[in-house]
Formats: C-alpha cells, sequence, structure tokens
C-alpha cells in the first residue's frame, strides 16, 4: 500500500489554476524529488498533502486514508508528517530545544525530560548540540534549518515534506543542509522534497516528478530523467539550469 | 471619615500656601479616594485582559460564527461612549433583578469597554505575527487552540506591550465616570472636597491630578521595563 496517493487533485487560487489533474504515489521509504520552474504549483503540491492548502477536486489519501477535514484529526494526522518550510519557521520566541521538545511534549505527550534527551540527540545528529539553549535568530540560516528538521524529525514522521529547503539559504550552507537531508533519506525516511537543487535530486531521489503550469508532466527516475527527459518543456527547463 | 473636617481648618487671608491646606487636612480621604481609583483599574484591567484576549481568539479563528460575534461585539462597544455603557449597567441591569455594589457595576461597565479596546490591540498583535509560525506549529499537530496559546499569542503580546499599555492608560482615566455613578473614587472625592472648599479649588484638582499621574506613570514605567525585558537576547 502507498504512504501517499493524489488522484486527480486539482486547486486554484482565483482564476490561476495551480494544480491541474496531479495523479501521484508516494511507497513507504521512497525520496520523491519534485522539481520545475518557479511557479509551477510544485510548493502548493507539497502544501496539500498534510492539508497545509486545502484542494478544490480530487483525493488525497495517507497511510490509507483520505486526509481528514480540520480538527482534531487532522492534527493527529499531521503529527505523522513532518515538514520544513523554506523560512525554517522555527517558533522565534522559543530557545531550540523549546522548539523541538514542543511537539513531542503538547501533541504526543511524552515527559519533559525525555523529550529533552530526544531532542539533544537530534541536535548531535544535525550537528548543532551546542545550539540548543540559542535562540533561532541566533543561529546562521543553515543551522536553523537544520534545527527545523530535528524538530521535525522529533515526532517521528512517517513522512517528511521538505518545501524548498535550501532556496532562503546562502549558496555556503546549502552543502551542510543537503547533507543532513542525504543521510535522513539513506536511513529509510518517506521524502517528499521540492527543490531546485539538481545535484540532491540526481543523487538521493529513487524518483524525479517535473512539473510545469500546474502539470504533473514527468515522473522518471533521475538517471533517466536527467539523461533523457520525455517531453520538451523538462529538456528546455534542464537545458537552462544544468548548463550555468 | 465621619467627624473629620472637609472644609480646611481655618481661614487665611492670603492666596498662597495656604490652600494646599485644603489637601493636607483631607488627606485620608484623597488616599480612600486613590485606593478606589487602583482597585476599579486593577480588577478592570486584569478581567478586560482575561476577557479581550479570548475576544481576540475568536476573532482570528477559523469558526465564522465565533468571528461574526466577536466583530459584533467590538464594533458595537468600541463605538458607543463608555458613560452610555454605565448607564445601561447601573440602571437597565437592576430591572432586570441583577443588583451589585455600584462599585461591582463600575468594574463590570469598565471591563465590558475595554475589553474591545483589548481585543483589538492583542488582535493587532496576532496580526503581527509571521504566519509562517502558525503554520510550523500546525504542521507539527498542534491544535489552533495550542498553536493559538503556545506559538501565536506569546510572540503577538511582544509586539503589543506598548498599546496594551495605552489602553491601560485611558482605563485609569476612564474610571473617573464611575464618580457619577456612586463610586467615591479620585474623582469623585475631588469633587467633593472642591464643594467643601470653594476657595482652594485649585490646589484640591492639582491633587486630584497628581494623584492620577502618579498612577498612570507607574504603568508606563511598567510598560517600558516590560518590553525591555522581553526584547532582551539571552546568552
Amino acid at each position: 500500500m502507498p504512504l501517499v496517493t493524489l488522484e486527480g487533485v486539482s486547486k486554484s487560487f482565483g482564476k490561476n489554476r495551480v494544480l491541474n489533474d496531479i495523479n501521484l504515489t508516494v511507497e513507504a521509504g521512497e525520496v520523491v524529488c519534485v522539481i520545475g520552474p518557479s511557479g509551477s504549483g510544485k510548493s502548493t503540491l507539497c502544501r496539500c498533502v498534510n492539508r497545509l492548502e486545502t484542494i478544490d477536486e480530487g483525493r488525497i489519501t495517507f497511510d490509507g486514508r483520505p486526509l481528514p477535514a480540520e480538527g482534531r484529526e487532522l492534527a493527529r494526522m499531521r503529527a505523522q508528517v513532518g515538514m520544513v518550510f523554506q523560512s525554517f519557521n522555527l517558533f522565534a520566541h522559543r530557545t531550540i530545544l523549546d522548539n523541538i521538545t514542543l511537539g513531542p511534549r503538547r501533541v504526543n505527550g511524552v515527559r519533559r525530560a525525555e523529550a529533552e534527551e530526544k531532542a539533544r540527540a537530534l541536535l548531535e545528529r544535525v550537528g548543532i548540540a551546542d545550539k540548543a539553549d540559542r535562540l533561532p535568530r541566533q543561529l546562521s540560516g543553515g543551522q536553523q534549518q537544520r534545527a527545523a528538521i530535528a524538530r521535525a524529525l522529533a515526532m517521528e514522521p512517517k513522512l517528511m515534506l521538505f518545501d524548498e529547503p535550501t532556496s532562503a539559504l546562502d549558496p555556503e550552507m546549502i552543502q551542510e543542509v543537503l547533507d543532513v537531508m542525504r543521510s535522513l533519506a539513506a536511513s529509510g525516511m518517506t521524502m517528499i522534497v521540492v527543490t531546485h537543487e539538481m545535484g540532491f535530486a540526481r543523487s538521493a531521489a529513487d524518483r524525479v516528478v517535473f512539473m510545469a503550469d500546474g502539470r504533473l508532466l514527468e515522473v522518471a527516475p533521475p538517471k533517466n530523467f536527467f539523461a533523457a527527459p520525455a517531453s520538451e518543456r523538462a529538456a528546455d527547463f534542464l537545458a537552462k539550469v544544468l548548463t550555468h | 471619615m465621619a467627624g473629620r473636617p472637609e472644609q480646611r481648618s481655618e481661614h487665611r487671608a492670603d492666596y498662597g500656601w495656604s490652600h494646599i491646606d485644603a489637601v493636607l487636612d483631607n488627606l485620608d480621604i484623597f488616599r480612600e479616594g486613590f485606593v478606589q481609583t487602583l482597585r476599579l483599574s486593577l480588577f478592570a484591567a486584569v478581567s478586560a485582559l482575561i476577557l479581550g484576549t479570548g475576544l481576540a481568539a475568536m476573532r482570528v479563528s477559523p469558526v465564522p460564527p465565533l468571528r461574526w460575534a466577536g466583530t459584533a461585539y467590538v464594533e458595537t462597544v468600541r463605538n458607543t461612549p463608555l458613560t452610555i455603557v454605565f448607564f445601561f449597567v447601573v440602571f437597565v441591569l437592576p430591572q432586570v433583578d441583577i443588583v451589585f455594589s455600584y462599585f461591582t457595576f463600575a468594574v463590570m461597565a469598565l471591563t465590558i469597554y475595554h475589553t474591545a479596546l483589548v481585543c483589538e490591540a492583542v488582535r493587532s498583535g496576532v496580526n503581527g505575527v509571521d504566519a509562517g509560525q502558525a503554520e510550523a506549529a500546525r504542521a507539527l499537530g498542534l491544535t489552533f487552540s495550542q498553536t493559538l496559546r503556545l506559538v501565536v499569542l506569546p510572540q503577538a503580546f511582544r509586539n503589543v506591550v506598548q498599546p496594551l499599555g495605552s489602553v491601560g492608560s485611558a482605563l485609569i482615566r476612564n474610571t473617573s465616570i464611575a464618580a457619577a455613578f456612586g463610586v467615591q473614587e479620585l474623582t469623585g472625592i475631588s469633587q467633593r472636597l472642591t464643594t467643601a472648599n470653594p476657595g482652594d479649588v485649585v490646589a484640591v484638582l492639582l491633587a486630584g491630578i497628581v494623584c492620577y499621574l502618579v498612577l498612570t506613570l507607574s504603568l508606563a514605567w511598567a510598560v517600558g521595563l516590560t518590553e525591555r525585558r522581553l526584547t532582551r537576547t539571552p546568552r
């Protein structure tokens, strides 16, 4: 049974159709990278999976069940899906440690001592153990994003969503975040990654999804996709992003 | 206060410092008025802060009827003169057999009015918090009320310490309306003392003003301190 399925998903912002009849399944343990030009609907697609955006048509299931409507049921579902944002969105008034323990303590009812012990282990894993007691604004962008990944992992999610996790970072910080994501992918985590990092998509993805103008144009293993894209739109896109 | 001379003790013909006697001879009355004003302010401020925050939560909630109710309350109350609110509480509530002391009625009227002002201050603070903060909280599986309580409101309050201080300062000054509705607070006793000492109106009123200043300036100092505390970065 696939972990995530999208069937005939469409969504419009006003007259702008940002998602147009999207069909996609993601198996447990799979890493799917979503690439494509800006405004193609990649981020919206990602945000629909944990219902941060609602859809107009179609059906999305997670773990065999359709996404619940707003309410406790939805909160329970979201607790099983980690999300990493382009702008980190760490809770600005809380220390890094508090950021990471908030979910486990308040949603899963884990005791403080236990949650903190696990949080410190996660910070160790993403390489910022010494920043536990700092506020988010005292960290560099790369460190903040790694903390945000640790915050999502603390919930022991079945799925991780990454919405352009490196797009707001200075070039020298992109690598440290991608390294964390790579090791996460290698550990067997199911991941949907919206990204402009073609190197990451090529090396870490099981499948690459190419989107343009709200449509899903191609789904292929990265080896095939990057060597010989099937659509002209994808070939055109790759020619632009790979030559610089 | 029985047996206390409200008029100043002796008449002197000069226009200098002797006027201050009208104040000095009635210091205990001033203290009573001061304490009443302080109690009115504190009770109403705490109630308005709690209810106003709740009302702000209603106005940002995803449930439309709650939002409508919140908006209706704020727009009605905020656009009604406070004196009319007092009239309503003091004269209309007893007609439906709701009877409290004048002091309690005054606290109720002040609370009803300033709840709307607190609501708008808090709501502007909520709107000032980056939408990504609430999104990240929801994505973790926090419910709407947890998101508000644990993530959004703590940051919203940081943004609105000054505006809330202004509401508090207005509240302190607005307690004076209670004088017209049977509460002997600062304005009430000032009025009484000026009637008893018609020659010393200026001295009595100045003393009253000083008492209000003590309250409002203390509040301003506390607001400044709170703001510095909240924006300090721990290391």
